[in-house]
């Protein structure tokens, strides 16, 4: 996540009107940061662009770096985490932040600037048409060109053939964080949600164990310029085997998080 | 040769402690990331167990003259590993209890120093 990618702060110049639908809902957009100082008030700045009316939750989890500050500064809600507690805690906490603040519309979206929020209507159609409880922005759906290491392809494609398989559903990318939710799942997620790396994949498992409708959306990732992956080989095998197990255990779990209906 | 008898003992054990593993994961008594060490720690016990020949390999390879002895050395080296795995997983969480009691202090601090801002006021 320690990364930084290109992005203008300046307003694009044709931003299509938000739909009107929007209006009718309570919506936030969860930006999990860690460490991204030099991109979360690009991110911020643009996903205001897109939907002024949408609340900025970034929950910053503990980072090294100013970007509490910045993200204050740029004018989003930030939820300072005492604690690192990896990228699914930190996410949860935003989703817990956005149905306390009563939001039945929620997007996912990363504070390194790789995912596009001019691509938010994209996501939110499937919620807003009443077809979806969540809805994936898949880098390899579609004509999206998503240009990672090989060997990070691969990976991402077998787990989403693994999960496939496993939930008798076809899905091209369970491990993109660039996801919405509607009331339904915010009311799974705020409860239940993996924690650590790749929970994405997880939480996507255990979404079709309670009965949610997921879709996926083709989205494009914009690359980094500078700053890497902060996976190294052993790291990924641990997690790897980590993500198996999890998967197919919850397969296994009993459910015990009351949904609450959306509306 | 291992004994029989040792080896059709020491497979139960070994399944028993995967299914125990499994289960508490299930119910959500142990989370993944500390359940891995036990997994690999079960697995390698029971493959031990069961493929009686590759104990005897390795005892033969480290000059263990008794192979039930390896499988006991082995069981004691995972035992080994676990332990210190929670020294690290204590520390971690003595070094966030910390930062929490002191993330508490400061919010008590700003929540008294508000109050009593909106007392005057």
């Amino acid at each position: 996540m320690a990364a930084s990618t290109s992005i203008s702060t300046e307003v694009p110049a044709a931003v299509p009107a938000p739909d009107p639908r929007l209006a009718g809902h309570r919506r936030a957009a969860v930006v999990p940061a860690f460490n991204e100082a030099q991109t979360i008030a690009g991110v911020i700045a643009e996903i205001r662009a897109v939907d002024p009316g949408m609340e900025i939750l970034v929950v910053d989890d503990a980072s090294f770096d100013t970007t509490a500050v910045i993200a204050a500064e740029a004018g989003a809600r930030v939820l300072r985490l005492a604690c690192n507690l990896g990228i699914g805690g930190a996410v949860q906490t935003g989703y817990q932040a956005a149905r306390e603040l009563g939001c039945d519309l929620v997007v996912q979206i990363d504070g390194d600037g790789q995912h596009d929020p001019r691509e938010l209507p994209l996501i939110l159609e499937p919620v807003l048409d009443g077809r979806a409880d969540i809805v994936i922005g898949s880098r390899f759906a579609g004509g999206g060109k998503y240009r990672a290491p090989p060997v990070r392809r691969f990976g991402m494609r077998i787990f989403a053939a693994f999960v496939s398989l496993l939930v008798g559903k076809s899905l091209s990318d369970t491990s993109s964080s660039f996801r919405a939710v509607n009331r339904r799942a915010l009311s799974l997620f705020a409860v239940d949600y993996p924690h650590g790396y790749l929970e994405t994949i997880e939480a996507t498992v255990m979404a079709v164990r309670y009965g949610l409708r997921i879709e996926e959306v083709p989205v494009r990732m914009r690359e980094r310029t500078s700053g890497r992956s902060s996976l190294t080989t052993p790291i990924s095998l641990y997690y790897t085997v980590k993500v198996v197990i999890a998967v197919f255990i919850s397969m296994f779990r009993r459910k015990t998080v009351q949904l609450e209906e959306d509306r | 040769m291992i004994p029989l008898r040792v080896s059709i003992i020491a497979t139960f054990v070994a399944a028993a402690l995967l299914l125990v593993v499994l289960e508490l994961i299930r119910s959500r008594r142990l989370q993944e990331r500390y359940a891995l060490l036990w997994l690999l720690t079960g697995v390698v016990m029971l493959v031990f167990a069961i493929w009686r020949d590759a104990l005897n390999r390795l005892a033969a390879l480290t000059g263990i003259a008794y192979p039930p002895s390896a499988l006991f050395v082995l069981g004691s080296g995972f035992i080994l590993v676990v332990l210190l795995h929670y020294s690290t997983v204590i520390s971690k969480l003595s070094e966030q209890n910390t930062a929490l009691t002191q993330r508490v202090a400061m919010l008590e601090l700003r929540l008294e120093e508000s109050d009593r801002g909106a007392l005057r006021a």
